[in-house]
C-alpha cells in the first residue's frame, strides 16, 4: 500500500475517505441560524467601506439587511445586479484583503462581519431555487464575440445578453469557467460549482457558447472582427514564466498540476510526490502546496525568494498553508534541480535589489512545482504594455471595436472579482458604443 | 415584481412607505434626498402658526434604549414642532411637490385650538399643492403645556371640533394623528370620524423617561442637571401601536376608516404586519433616523418579494386581512391544545428554557443526563415562554394536539371549539345545552 512515506511520485497516498475529507468545503455553507447571527452584526454603515473595497461595488449593507429580514433571495438579487458571479466570488475572494479587511468591526473588534459567507448564503439560496433573476431586453440585432469563458468573459457576455445583444463565446478549453473551472483550489469550490454556475448564468438566453475553439488558430482574429459588431477579449494569462535554473525540465507548472487535479474524477488516482517543493509566493503557490498536502505528500515546502511581508499571498493564506502542515521558507531561490532534490540559495535585498548570498541548502524534492506567475499569450495586433493588453477607460484596446478585461489586461488585480468587474464594465461600454449616443 | 403603488385617500404613491412628520422631513434638503432614496411620500415636519417659531433646547434632545450589541430599540425625544418660519416651510413644500408630483406630500399642522388660527393657516397650506394635511394632536411634550398637541388629542370633543374646522376651510384629505397617551384609543378615533376626518394616523410618541443618570440624579437626556419626559418611539413601541391600530380597525364605529400605521416600523415585515391589521399605508421615523434614508430599499424589496410569494397583486389585497382574526379573549378556543417541542438537533443546550419553565412556569421541562432538555407533555400548559426565551429560532415550536387525542396534562380528549362564554367555571356563562 502506498502511504505519504512512499518514495518518489505516487498515487493513492491516502484513503479515499481521507482525501474526500481533505477536499471538502473550506468554509461550509451557513445554515439559517448562523446566517442570522452573522448578519445581525452588520451596522448598515453609511457609504460603507466594504462596498468601496469590493471591485464590483456590491451593496453589501443592503444585502446583509435583506438577509436579516428573511429575504435572502432579494439579497442575492442585490448581489447579482453588480456581480453575476457573486456565487463564485463568495467562495474564492480573498475577503481578508477586500471587503472584510475594511469592515468597521474589523477595526473595532478584530472580527469583521463574515461578508463572504453571507454572500454565499444568499446566492446559494437563490440558485438552489434554479431561478435566474434577470430577463433579456428585446433583441437589438447586434452581435458580439467574447473570447474566453473565464470570469471576465462570462460577466461580459451576461451583461451584453441582458441588454438584448446576441453573444457568441469562444473558449479553447472543453469547459467554460476559465480558472474557476481549471485553477481555483478544489476545496474552495467543490461539487462542480463552476460548471453549475456557468449553466445558471447562461439561462439569461442569447448566449451561444462554443468550446474547443481557439481564436488565432481555429478562427483568425481578423475573421472574428469581420463577423461581429464588437469583440471582447477575456483570454487570461495562458503562458508560464520560466525558472531559468539548471534542471528546469524536472519542474512542472503548478497551474497545470492544479488543472489536472480539478479535472480528475478520482483524486486517489492522482500522483503526488513524497517531498513536494513549490516555488513561488502567490495564491497559486499556496493552492498547489495545500492541495499536494491534501493528496498525501509527506513534506511540502513553499520556497519564496523574498521575506514574508513581501509575499503576495495574504497572511490568511499563509496561515492556511501552515495550518495544513506546509513549511514556508522565505528568502530562498532555486539554484539547481536534480533527480530527487533541489538546491536553494539564500537571498538578501540591498537597495531593493534581490541577490543570492552564496549560501545554499539542498532539500529532498520528488516533485517541484513552479508557481512564479503566468504570462500573456495574446492575439495579434492588440497593443501590449508591461506584458498585458493595454486598455483605457472601460477596457478599450488599441483597436477600434475590440475591448478586453480580466487577467489579460493592465487593469485591477488578477482576481476573479476584478475579472467580473472589468467584463461587466466593458459590456456597458460596448452597449453604449453599439447603440450610439 | 409586485406593484407597490398605493392609493391612500386618493393620494397615490409609488409605495406605501411614507416618512412620518419628524426631523427626517424637516426641510427641502432632507425631503428631496428622501425621495431620491425611494420613499413613497412624506408628512412634512409639523408647522405652527405665523409668527416667531418655537425654540428647541440646545442641549441633547434624545435618549435611547439599546438591545444587545447596542442595537437601538427605543428612542425618546423632547423636540418640538418645526423651529423654522412658516413661510420658509410653505415655499419649500411648494417647490418639492412641483418637482415630485408622483410622491405624496402631506402637511402636518399644529396651531392653537381656536377657529381663527386654523382658518388662517389652511388656505396657505392649500396653496402649496400638498396632497393633504395631518393634524398633529399627538406631541406629548412642550406643545401640550401650551394647550396643543396631546392636550387636544386627549379630549375627543376638541378633536372633533378642530377636524370640523379643517373640513370647512380645506378641500383635500384630512388625516388626524392620534396620541397613544390615552386609555382608550377608540374614543379619539371616533371623534375624528365624527368630525369628518378622512383618516387617522397613529401612533405619535409615548410619554417616557428612558434612563436616569445616577451621578447627576436626573433623567436623561439631561439638560443642565434637569430632564423632562419625552416621546418614545422606535421598535420598542411597535406592539403598542399595532394594538391601537387593530382596536380602531375592528371597532364597529370606526371600522372602514382609513388608517396610516406608525410606530416602530423598521423592516418590510413590520409594515406588512401593520397593513394586515388594517393600515392602508405606513409611516416611518426612527428607522430612518437610525439607519438613514437608504433603509427604505430593504422595505421595498422585501415587501414586493413577500407579495410575489403570496400572490398579492397590490397592497390593497392584504390590507386588513388579519383584522377579523383579532378578537376578544373570551372568544378564544379553550379546547385548542398545543405542546412545546424541542428540536434536539437544533438545541445548543444553553438551558434557558429549563430555567424559565422550572423557576417561573410549570416545571414541564426535564433536564436529562448530558444537558438534554425535553418537554414533559404531562405538565406543559403551552404557555410559549420557552419558545420566547430560546436563543435559536425554530428550535422550540408549539405542536398542535390533534382533535380527539388525549392531553396528558388534563387526561381529557381534545374537544371541539368552546370558549369562556360557555365555560362551566364562568359564573355568567350561558351554558350551551
Ligand atoms: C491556481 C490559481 C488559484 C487562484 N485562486 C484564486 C482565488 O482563490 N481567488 C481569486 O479571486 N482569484 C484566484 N485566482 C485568480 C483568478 O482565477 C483569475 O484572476 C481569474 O480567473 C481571471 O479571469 P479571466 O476571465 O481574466 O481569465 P481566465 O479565468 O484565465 O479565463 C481565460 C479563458 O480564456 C480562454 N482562452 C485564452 N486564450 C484563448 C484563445 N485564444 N481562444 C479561445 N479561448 C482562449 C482560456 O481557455 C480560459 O478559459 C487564481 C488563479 C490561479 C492560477
Ligand atoms: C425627534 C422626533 C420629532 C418628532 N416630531 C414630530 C412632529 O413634529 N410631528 C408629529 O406629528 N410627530 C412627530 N414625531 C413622531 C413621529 O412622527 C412618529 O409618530 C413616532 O416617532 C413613531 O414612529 P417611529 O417609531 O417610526 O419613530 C417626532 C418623533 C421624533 C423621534
Ligand atoms: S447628530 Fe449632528 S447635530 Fe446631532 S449632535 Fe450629532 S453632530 Fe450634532
Amino acid at each position: 500500500m502506498t502511504s505519504p512515506m512512499t518514495p518518489g511520485i505516487a498515487a493513492g497516498r491516502l484513503s479515499t475517505e481521507e482525501i474526500a475529507a481533505n477536499f471538502a468545503d473550506l468554509h461550509p455553507q451557513f445554515d439559517a441560524h448562523e446566517a442570522q447571527v452573522a448578519a445581525d452584526r452588520c451596522y448598515f454603515c453609511h457609504d460603507a467601506p466594504c462596498m468601496t473595497a469590493c471591485p464590483t461595488s456590491i451593496d453589501i449593507p443592503l444585502f446583509i439587511r435583506q438577509i436579516q429580514t428573511d429575504t435572502p433571495e432579494a439579497a442575492a438579487k442585490t448581489i447579482f445586479e453588480q456581480n453575476i458571479l457573486g456565487g463564485m466570488c463568495a467562495r474564492v475572494c480573498p475577503t481578508e484583503t477586500l471587503c472584510e479587511e475594511v469592515c468597521v468591526r474589523e477595526a473595532a473588534e478584530g472580527k469583521p462581519v463574515e461578508i463572504g459567507r453571507l454572500q454565499r448564503y444568499a446566492t446559494d439560496t437563490l440558485m438552489a431555487k434554479q431561478s435566474h433573476p434577470f430577463s433579456r431586453a428585446p433583441e437589438t440585432g447586434k452581435r458580439v464575440a467574447v473570447v474566453g469563458a473565464g470570469p471576465a468573459g462570462l460577466a461580459c457576455a451576461h451583461r451584453l445578453a441582458m441588454k438584448g445583444h446576441s453573444v457568441t463565446i469562444y473558449d479553447a478549453k472543453p469547459k467554460p469557467g476559465g480558472l474557476n473551472e481549471y485553477g481555483i483550489a478544489a476545496y474552495k469550490t467543490p461539487h462542480d460549482f463552476a460548471a453549475k454556475e456557468a449553466d445558471w448564468l447562461m439561462q439569461i438566453g442569447g448566449i451561444d457558447l462554443r468550446t474547443g475553439i481557439s481564436i488565432g488558430s481555429d478562427i483568425t482574429f481578423d475573421e472574428l472582427r469581420g463577423d461581429f459588431d464588437a469583440v471582447f477579449l477575456g483570454i487570461g494569462l495562458g503562458g508560464v514564466n520560466a525558472l531559468r535554473t539548471g534542471g528546469e525540465e524536472l519542474a512542472t507548472d503548478a497551474v497545470e498540476f492544479i488543472a489536472d487535479l480539478r479535472q480528475s474524477s478520482d483524486l486517489s488516482a492522482l500522483p503526488v510526490g513524497r517531498n513536494v517543493v513549490v516555488i513561488g509566493g502567490g495564491m497559486t503557490a499556496v493552492d498547489a502546496a495545500v492541495q499536494s498536502k491534501h493528496l498525501g505528500a509527506e513534506n511540502v515546502t513553499i520556497a519564496y525568494r523574498r521575506g514574508r511581508e513581501a509575499m503576495p499571498a495574504s497572511r490568511y493564506e499563509q496561515d492556511l498553508a501552515a495550518a495544513n502542515g506546509v513549511k514556508l521558507m522565505f528568502n530562498v531561490m532555486p539554484s539547481s534541480l536534480a533527480e530527487g532534490e533541489i538546491t536553494l540559495e539564500y537571498t538578501s535585498v540591498t537597495d531593493g535589489k534581490l541577490s543570492g548570498t552564496g549560501e545554499t541548502v539542498t532539500i529532498p524534492a520528488d516533485q517541484v512545482l513552479k508557481a512564479i506567475g503566468q504570462t500573456l499569450t495574446t492575439v495579434s495586433g492588440v497593443a501590449v504594455e508591461g506584458g498585458k493588453i493595454a486598455v483605457t477607460g472601460a477596457g478599450r484596446t488599441s483597436i477600434d471595436g475590440v475591448w478586453a478585461g480580466g487577467d489579460c489586461t493592465n487593469l485591477g488585480e488578477d482576481l476573479t472579482v476584478w475579472g467580473v468587474a472589468e467584463g461587466r464594465d466593458a459590456a456597458e461600454d460596448i452597449h453604449t458604443t453599439l447603440m450610439g449616443a | 415584481m409586485a406593484d407597490l403603488t398605493t392609493d391612500f385617500l386618493g393620494i397615490k404613491s409609488p409605495n406605501p412607505f411614507w416618512l412620518a412628520s419628524a426631523p427626517p422631513t424637516d426641510k427641502e434638503y432632507n425631503v428631496r434626498r428622501a425621495f431620491e432614496a425611494g420613499w413613497g411620500g412624506v408628512v412634512w415636519k409639523t408647522l405652527g402658526s405665523e409668527g416667531p417659531p418655537v425654540v428647541n433646547v440646545n442641549g441633547p434632545r434624545y435618549g435611547a434604549i439599546w438591545g444587545a450589541d447596542r442595537r437601538l430599540l427605543g428612542l425618546n425625544n423632547i423636540e418640538l414642532i418645526t423651529d423654522r418660519p412658516l413661510q420658509t416651510n410653505l415655499d419649500e413644500m411648494t417647490r418639492v411637490k412641483k418637482d415630485y408630483p408622483d410622491r405624496a406630500l402631506i402637511a402636518s399642522i399644529m396651531v392653537p385650538c381656536d377657529e381663527q388660527s386654523w382658518k388662517e393657516i389652511l388656505p396657505r397650506v392649500e396653496d402649496t399643492g400638498a396632497d393633504g394635511i395631518e393634524l398633529n394632536f399627538g406631541c406629548p411634550h412642550g406643545m401640550a403645556e401650551r394647550g396643543m398637541g396631546s392636550a387636544v388629542g386627549q379630549v375627543p370633543e376638541y378633536i372633533q371640533m378642530v377636524t370640523e374646522w379643517c373640513k370647512m376651510y380645506y378641500s383635500k384629505p384630512v388625516i388626524v394623528k392620534l396620541t397613544p397617551n390615552i386609555t382608550d384609543i377608540r374614543k379619539p378615533a371616533r371623534a375624528a370620524k365624527a368630525g369628518g376626518a378622512d383618516a387617522v394616523s397613529l401612533i405619535n410618541t409615548i410619554n417616557s423617561i428612558t434612563s436616569v443618570d445616577l451621578d447627576q440624579m436626573a433623567p436623561e437626556p439631561t439638560i443642565g442637571g434637569k430632564g423632562t419626559h419625552g416621546g418614545y418611539c422606535g421598535p420598542a413601541v411597535k406592539p403598542i401601536a399595532m394594538n391601537m391600530v387593530a382596536e380602531i380597525a375592528r371597532d364597529p364605529e370606526t371600522h372602514g376608516l382609513p388608517i396610516s400605521g406608525i410606530g416602530g416600523i423598521t423592516t418590510w415585515r413590520d409594515a406588512a404586519e401593520f397593513m394586515s391589521l388594517g393600515a392602508g399605508n405606513v409611516q416611518v421615523c426612527t428607522a430612518a433616523m437610525t439607519y438613514g434614508f437608504k433603509v427604505v430599499q430593504e422595505m421595498i424589496s422585501g415587501l414586493s418579494q413577500w407579495m410575489d410569494e403570496k400572490g398579492y397583486k397590490s397592497t390593497a389585497d392584504f390590507v386588513g386581512m388579519a383584522t377579523p382574526n383579532v378578537t376578544d379573549w373570551q372568544y378564544l378556543d379553550l379546547n385548542y391544545v398545543t405542546k412545546a417541542k424541542i428540536d434536539q438537533d437544533a438545541c445548543i443546550s444553553c438551558g434557558r428554557c429549563f430555567a424559565a419553565c422550572e423557576d417561573t412556569s410549570h416545571q414541564a421541562i426535564l433536564m436529562k443526563e448530558g444537558r438534554v432538555f425535553e418537554v414533559d407533555d404531562g405538565e406543559c400548559v403551552a404557555c410559549n415562554l420557552c419558545v420566547n426565551v430560546c436563543p435559536v429560532e425554530d428550535c422550540i415550536t408549539m405542536v398542535e394536539l390533534p382533535k380527539g387525542e388525549v392531553d396528558l396534562r388534563t387526561g381529557q380528549k381534545r374537544g371541539d371549539y368552546a370558549n369562556w362564554t360557555t365555560h362551566p367555571n364562568n359564573p355568567s356563562s350561558t351554558a350551551a345545552e
